[in-house]
């Protein structure tokens, strides 16, 4: 086998595999740099809680329309928005903390989202939604990943100052604009548009993977948080591409084969990272003068 | 007069019979009186005095539970206000540059573009604290005192004409303290108010013109000699820390 058909051959001969490039990448690039945020927030478990949150939103859409996506997509919006809004409102007025009211509202989402989805569907379309579909994006499917990938972006360079100021110094943002809600806020929206952008490939379950796995890893290799983002798109495009060639040539489900391809890389950055990995750690260096 | 002749900076804080607490407990109740543009003012009390609560006052960080307390000549997002536990993630990977450079905030906002005299005003402060150089050293990787100065150099390019600082020697050694209190007395020169709360007694003997001293309430407050008295700091040293859930309402505004 030459590298070509190893490599290109897959996505040269096959449409579909070509759509499932063009989906997962896009994805990479709006949902990893989301990720390094609620990394740094120390959100990390936050992503998972919201891909739970907006299972019913879906499942509504879902009933309502059958499997179009619009539908769907519409639900999961506005059910992971009413999550993050409410949570965000009970922790400001009342004395739970906003993870606690978060996990509680997540739960209730979730069971109301698989008691809707068994009313209806079969298993099968469960695990549709659970798990997504990457092999079977359509056009529509990928302008609407590749839309909220354009908007994830640009929205994250506009927000990046106060975002970063509230992340590193909420008090002091509050002091100079007066406000450290509003960005938190378009901040929280960000997260639920990238993973309703997610769950179309990958499911509302591994959503969640391509934001935080890349994440994660890019904090062994570089130390600040503008070459994180970066270097956590980077990874997470790889794992896309190393993720589908592996799911064709050994015949794996494409979604869980691309977070498995993330995870690899990321034992691997825990063990070699140059920035705080394992391996480097135990290399005895000589101190310097000074 | 003329423009020339005019103090570029005309900051005060005004008390109107101010009560500033928590949940109708008041912290520190009726203060009346007015910090003048340009003094330099130490508050001094024990612990649990409400030093911290009126400082966030002043900050507009908290509203006063009656009364008010007005910052003429400085808008309220221009006060540069130090805090005594600031909610600085340390371990945010961002570099000193980047984190002093927040100072600017107010100058270039959300979305104005970084200068060339922009850099050069950081690399001024950076140097005005003693750390000319830690451009490029990550927020992790300071000492204590080291992330204090970086605290006051943020606070140099906040260029305010009203500084409050609470607590900000604590922690940090002789040398640091001494190199920080040069800064405070520069902004204190160059006309600024500046309002700092602070435990070393003989510090403020030292430096400070003017003394609040408050114990729950104002015990005393005028020139520093006047101040820090025995008498008053026994009167000060009496108060009661405990917040009662069931005390009688205040009468002094409801006789």
């Amino acid at each position: 086998m030459t590298a070509f058909d190893l490599l290109l051959a897959p996505f040269v001969e096959f449409a579909f595999m070509r759509r499932a490039l063009v989906g997962a990448v896009s994805l990479s690039v709006g949902a990893a740099p989301i990720g390094v945020f609620l990394l740094l927030r120390r959100m990390s478990l936050m992503g998972d809680a919201m891909a739970h949150a907006i299972l019913p939103g879906a499942a509504i859409g879902f009933l309502v329309a059958g499997l179009d996506l619009m539908a769907m997509t519409f639900g999961g919006i506005v059910a992971g928005l009413v999550v993050v809004l409410l949570s965000g409102l009970v922790a400001r007025t009342t004395v739970l903390r906003e993870d606690a009211s978060l996990a509680a509202f997540y739960l209730i989402s979730l069971a109301v989202g698989v008691v809707i989805v068994s009313l209806r569907g079969s298993s099968v379309d469960l695990m549709h939604v659970l798990f997504g579909t990457v092999l079977a994006l359509d056009d529509d499917a990928l302008l609407f990943i590749a839309l909220i990938a354009t908007v994830s972006v640009s929205a994250l360079a506009l927000i990046w100052r106060p975002l970063v100021l509230e992340c590193v110094d909420p008090g002091f943002l509050r002091i100079v604009s007066g406000n450290g809600a509003a960005v938190h806020l378009a901040f929280l929206v960000l997260v639920v548009l990238n993973l309703v952008a997610g769950f179309q490939a990958l499911g509302t379950l591994l959503a969640v993977g391509m934001m935080m796995l890349p994440a994660a890893s890019s904090r062994f290799w570089v130390r600040d948080v503008g070459a994180m983002t970066a270097v956590s798109m980077l990874i997470a495009a790889l794992s896309a591409v190393a993720g589908l060639l592996a799911s064709f040539h050994l015949s794996l489900p494409s979604g869980p084969a691309i977070i498995l391809a993330a995870g690899v890389v990321h034992i691997f950055s825990i063990a070699f990272g140059t920035a705080g990995g394992f391996v480097p750690r135990l290399i005895p260096a000589p101190h310097r003068a000074n | 007069m003329s423009a020339l002749a005019r103090p570029r900076f005309e900051a005060a804080v005004c008390f109107e019979n101010a009560t500033i607490g928590y949940d109708r407990h008041p912290a520190v109740h009726h203060v009346r009186g007015r910090i003048e543009p340009g003094a330099l003012v130490a508050v001094v009390g024990p612990n649990g005095a409400g030093k911290s609560t009126l400082m966030k006052a002043i900050a507009g960080l908290l509203q006063p539970l009656s009364g008010r307390v007005v910052v003429e000549g400085c808008p309220r997002r221009g006060i540069g206000y130090l805090p005594q536990q600031a909610e600085v993630d340390r371990s945010f990977p961002i570099p000193v540059f980047d984190f002093i450079a927040m100072g600017l905030w107010r100058a270039r906002g959300v979305f104005g573009g970084f200068r060339r005299r922009d850099d050069e005003a950081v690399a001024r402060a950076l140097a005005a604290v003693g750390l000319a150089g830690f451009e490029r050293r990550a927020l992790d990787t300071l000492s204590g005192g080291q992330f204090q100065r970086v605290l006051f150099a943020r606070l140099l390019l906040q260029d305010s004409p009203l500084v409050l600082l609470d607590e900000p020697f604590t922690a940090v050694d002789d040398r640091t303290g001494d190199d920080l209190m040069t800064i405070v007395l520069g902004w204190h020169r160059e006309g600024r108010t500046v309002v700092a709360v602070l435990h070393d007694l003989g510090q403020v003997r030292a430096h400070f013109p003017e003394t609040m001293l408050i114990a729950r309430e104002l015990v005393a407050w005028g020139s520093t000699g006047e101040v820090l008295t025995e008498r008053n700091l026994a009167t000060a040293r009496r108060m009661t820390e405990a917040f009662d859930d069931h005390a009688p309402v205040c009468h002094e505004d409801h006789p």
